[in-house]
């Protein structure tokens, strides 16, 4: 293995790392602003990658053009999902935990259905993308040009969410519900609208990276289940709750991916996230970069 | 410019405000005096939209406050310092200042009323940076006056402002509560500590389990014979 190869596959690596850290974002955000996990995550994922294949057949619109209108798209679908199941998922008298569980695993299970009844099981993919087959060398490496635009793409969705977060009133709002939801009433905010547009929110960065991944992935009923594994992973090891975790998360999850994958056979190239993960677990189960 | 009428709250069976009748005027200091578990919180709380009560109305100004969510009647001009202060620990303190001007965010004198906070507390601008978690109890209690002053009330409402606080501090914020009277507010403050309380204040209320038991001018409840032998120990 020469130095060349292991750089390649090194660089391959981190740019899946940041659509990872993308991927995983949105679940991060909602479980830090209210202690909710998203079970149908990966089913966003999968309903965002449709939107962008329909975008793309129906309307000739390539993915990239598309990725606002898809992000569009799933912020009101995210709070939807939260004005209309989960809000009352969380009125639950006793075992609100379960409840909440029950209601968005319940809601990935539909979500699959509906995709097997509405788009069929059938593997879908978008021919040909502006971006579709160009390679970008640089340094004597080769990276495909998608999924550099998709490296590209993460990083400025997440400078956009820092300086959001961390400059506007509305960030302040989102910190201070996450601190004491109960509170923010005293202040004059009503938690309700924090969260439903945390919801939104989390759910557009999710239908950006699935815009961004419809360009080069097939696209079917069942293809959120593995990314939303890897995305539960990233999260845990950026820390629960911690939105530039998710950032870190990704690329060390991307990273570890791509090594493995020089020392094993491809069927077992996530051996090593998963390590990776008991390790941490074990000896930082607060994640790498969880504050608690 | 507040009536409370007979209000009652419950938990589970249990009644915490039994028919409790209250009014605030326009700017009066009105202490409400109890011992611990007589239902003070849990008055407050209702008023605040914070809990709902069982039966009774709040009427803000002429206003039906019933159904009106806690956060609107925030914005409308009642602000509430609970007991536990409720501020936003990880986040500073000129954050949690600022958070209380958040309903004015659009406005450019949203923060107007820190030149009132600072010279009131002044120990607050030194501490800007520091997490709200960090400061002393007496401070927390400063900074949860400062955020709710923020909100630019029109009666201000504090439930025990000198508990786990030291004596120092104490004398401080009682201080400082009759200073934002004189700045034309209006104030309903609940306390263990009937003393302090009445001598700020111009009426009170007496609750024992979730009952008035009495009520009128502070001088007149500090003269009667049953409250100097059974909270002023004379
Ligand atoms: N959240 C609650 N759940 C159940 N009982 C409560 C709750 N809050 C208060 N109580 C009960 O209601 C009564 C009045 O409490 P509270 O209003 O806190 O009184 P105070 O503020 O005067 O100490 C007490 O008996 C208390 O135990
Ligand atoms: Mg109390």
């Amino acid at each position: 293995m020469t130095a060349a190869i292991v750089i390649q596959s090194l660089a391959s690596g981190l740019l899946m790392g940041l659509l990872y850290g993308l991927i995983a974002v949105g679940l991060a955000l909602i479980f830090g602003l209210m202690d909710v996990t998203n079970f149908a995550h990966g089913e966003f994922l999968m309903f965002a990658m449709y939107v962008t294949f329909f975008c793309f057949s129906f309307f000739a619109i390539d993915p990239l053009l598309a990725s606002p209108i898809v992000a569009a798209a799933l912020f009101v679908f995210g709070a939807v999902v939260y004005l209309g199941i989960v809000r009352f998922a969380m009125r639950a008298r006793t075992n609100v935990g379960m409840v909440q569980i029950f209601a968005t695993f319940g809601l990935a299970i539909v979500m699959r259905g509906l995709a097997q009844l509405l788009f069929t099981p059938d593997y879908r993919s978008i021919p040909h993308t502006w971006l579709g087959g160009k390679t970008v060398s640089m340094f004597g490496i080769y990276l495909p040009a998608p999924q550099l635009a998709g490296g590209a793409v993460s990083i400025l969705a997440f400078a956009v969410l820092y300086v959001l977060i961390k400059k506007t009133d509305f960030g302040k709002a989102l910190e201070a519900t996450r601190e004491d939801a109960g509170a923010v009433a005293l202040v004059g905010i009503d938690k309700n609208k924090v969260f439903a547009l945390g919801w939104g929110l989390g759910s557009a960065l999710v239908g950006l990276a699935g815009a961004i991944m419809a360009s080069f992935f097939y696209i079917y009923p069942d293809v959120g289940a593995s990314f939303a594994l890897i995305a539960y992973v990233t999260v845990a090891l950026g820390g629960f709750g911690s939105v530039f975790g998710a950032f870190a998360g990704g690329i060390v999850v991307g990273l570890v991916e791509a090594m493995t994958a020089m020392v094993l056979p491809p069927s077992l190239k996530s051996v090593g996230i998963y390590a990776v993960y008991l390790l941490v677990v074990f000896f930082r189960p607060r994640g790498l970069f969880g504050s608690i | 410019m507040l009536e409370a009428t007979d209000i009652t709250v419950t938990y589970a069976g249990l009644i915490a405000v039994a028919g409790v009748s209250i009014e605030v005027k326009a700017g009066e200091i009105v202490c409400v005096a109890g011992a611990n578990g007589a239902g003070k919180s849990s008055l407050l709380k209702a008023i605040a939209g914070m809990e709902k009560a069982k039966s009774g109305t709040v009427r803000f100004n002429g206003e039906d406050l019933a159904g009106v969510p806690a956060h609107l009647i925030t914005a409308r001009g009642i602000a509430y310092v609970p007991e536990n202060r409720r501020l936003f620990p990880r986040l500073s303190v000129r954050d949690n200042l600022r958070l209380g001007s958040y309903i004015y965010r659009a406005k450019e004198d949203r923060e107007a009323p820190l030149d009132m906070v600072f010279q009131l507390f002044p120990r607050l601008a030194e501490r800007l940076d520091q997490r709200a978690n960090t400061l002393s109890g007496g401070e927390q209690q400063m900074l949860a006056i400062g955020r709710a002053l923020m909100t630019r009330p029109r009666l201000l409402m504090l439930d025990e402002p000198s508990q786990g606080i030291m004596p120092k501090l104490v004398d401080e914020i009682f201080q400082a509560v009759t200073t934002i009277r004189d700045t034309g507010m209006t104030i309903l403050i609940v306390e263990q500590r009937l003393t302090e309380c009445l001598e700020i204040s111009d009426r009170a209320y007496v609750l024992q389990t979730g009952r008035v038991t009495m009520s009128g001018p502070a001088e007149e409840i500090r003269a009667n014979p049953d409250v100097r032998r059974a909270y002023l120990g004379l």
